[in-house]
């Protein structure tokens, strides 16, 4: 069967000649960068290249960047490390409501050591307004943490402005620029970004991989006590096949950006126009033209995400859902709920993200495959409006519904 | 995560649709949760002649959904409400544990309908 992933937000496949370096340093190459000997000058010497190649993907410098072991850790050692370090400056951090969990979390347990957090709104279109930012700004405020885009909608958030801001009073600002880094251009310098998070996973490197960027100066401290590895800010024996593999797909994908960008764009237009001619009652999901170049977003009213998803897997179409069934909890997706959408087209989205290596013939098949499902998961759905008895439906609840 | 016989009833559901001369109508679940099931049943002396159904729901609501009309199939109204969710489920040779709450609705659906029918009845 054809098998097409349209999941690269969830991961993305590690690139061919990442893992056969990773395999170098896994064997041959195997040693632990903090020895003297020559296997460990050897491992360290790579970990330093990659920090370069990172840092350069980032216009950062390479003594700003911070190996970690993922987004989440590079997220979490971002929010704690910079509230516990300047405590006495302030307690009060914003962030929004469209986080990715690793944020909200840290958040929720920042909040119950004495921090207060302001978790900003967004529009329809999951966009946060700098008016709204700036608002929220006072003499606490010591952290402003906006994520650069989002996981499921894809839309790309004023990091400029925010930074501007931010810098402008004096105010630590990080994103989360794990769904970003590697598959759309971002410099820390021109978005004025003071600690940023990155994965290995989402740019064709390996799981278990992430990175901090912290700019110099900023005031921070570890949250995991260890050895002085990563100059004392995140104990621990370097990941050095990850390190190795994460530097080489930043390499590729300071090389690539703007191929890589235009295929994605390219790929995501053709199959955002294909759904909205062939399939209706349909809602495309995020901002129409600032989202992330390969993600896809719809809501296909009077279904359930779950079987949408399932049904395309039968037809070799691997996607996600922000169902309630797919979260593993009872409500559905909280940005999809933030963006003010109702339940039912909540549990009704599909997310589609494409990357590097699917082509226009994934798009024209899945866009075949797609039309036939939905039509049947509506004819089974009592929601459907054009149901025969929905007049005369017995049901005395669903006024409430 | 879910076994042969729900991705049997899910892929190929049995008894999808709606009865026109359905004597017996009940609906549970709520768009909120992401489940709605709406059981039609055509009840000629005591015994479900005829029975569809219409789900909006995740894999395991429609598979239930399907079950369970398979199993009151020709049964008596008696041999129908003795039909429980868990014994949907176990027709399904089980459901991964987070579905047994919110998706396993489809037992209740068919005594709605059969409440319905009996009140209908009974006028």
């Amino acid at each position: 069967m054809k098998r097409v992933y349209f999941d690269n937000a969830a991961t993305t496949a590690v690139n061919g000649e990442v893992a056969n370096l990773m395999m170098e340093y896994m064997t041959g190459k195997f040693g632990n960068p903090g020895s003297i000997h020559y296997f460990g000058r050897e491992a360290h010497k790579a970990v330093d290249g990659a920090r370069k190649s990172l840092a350069d993907l980032l216009g950062a410098s390479a003594n700003e960047m911070f190996f970690t072991s993922c987004g989440t850790e590079s997220d979490n050692l971002a929010l704690k490390g910079v509230a516990f370090a300047n405590r006495k400056k302030g307690n009060h951090i914003i962030t929004t409501a469209i986080e990715h969990h690793a944020i909200l979390h840290a958040c929720e347990y920042l909040e119950k050591q004495g921090f207060t957090v302001t978790y900003l709104p967004v529009d329809e279109n999951a966009m946060v307004s700098v008016e709204d930012v700036k608002n929220a700004i006072t003499d606490q405020t010591i952290l402003i943490s906006v994520m650069f885009a989002n996981n499921e909608v894809g839309t790309i958030q004023p990091i400029k402005e925010i930074g501007k801001l931010a810098k402008e009073k004096g105010i630590y600002f990080h994103t989360d620029a794990v769904q970003a880094v590697g598959n759309y251009p971002v410099d820390v310098n021109e978005y004025n970004i003071d600690l940023l998070s990155l994965s290995g996973h989402k740019l064709y490197g390996p799981k278990g991989i992430g990175a901090i960027y912290i700019r110099k100066g900023v005031k921070i401290e570890s949250i995991q006590q260890g050895g002085s590895q990563e100059r004392k800010l995140r104990a621990g024996t370097e990941n050095v096949p990850g390190i190795v593999g994460l530097g080489k797909a930043a390499e590729q994908a300071r090389l690539q950006m703007q191929a890589r960008t235009t295929h994605a764009q390219g790929l995501r237009d053709r199959l955002i126009k294909g759904i909205q001619e062939k399939i209706g009652d349909i809602k495309l999901n995020g901002h129409p033209t600032l989202r992330l170049p390969g993600n896809v977003n719809f809501s296909f009213l009077y279904i359930e995400g779950e079987s949408l998803l399932l049904n395309l897997d039968m037809k070799g179409v691997a996607a996600s859902s922000g169902s309630a069934c797919t979260s593993g909890s009872l409500d559905p997706s909280h940005v999809l709920l933030a963006m003010g959408m109702t339940h039912e087209t909540a549990h009704g989205s599909l997310r589609l993200t494409l990357g590097c290596d699917n082509t226009e013939e994934d798009v024209d098949y899945c866009l075949e495959v797609l039309a036939p499902i939905v039509e049947k998961l509506r004819s089974m759905s009592p929601l459907n409006a054009t149901s025969k008895l929905a007049t005369s439906n017995p049901c005395n609840q669903c006024s409430n519904h | 995560m879910y076994t042969e016989k729900v991705m049997d009833h899910f892929a190929n559901p049995r008894n999808v649709g709606e009865l026109e001369n359905a004597n017996g109508i009940g609906e549970v679940g709520n768009a909120k949760c992401g489940d709605i099931m709406r059981i039609y049943l055509d009840v000629q002396d005591n015994i479900i002649k005829d029975v569809k159904f219409k789900t909006f729901g995740c894999g395991a609501a429609i598979a239930t959904s399907s079950m369970v009309t398979e199993l009151v199939m020709g049964k008596t109204l008696e041999e129908a409400l003795k039909i429980s969710n868990d014994a949907v489920a176990e027709a399904l040779d089980g459901l991964p544990p987070a579905k047994m709450h919110c998706s396993n609705l489809a037992a209740d659906a068919l005594h709605e309908a059969i409440k319905d029918y009996m009140q209908k009845k009974g006028k």
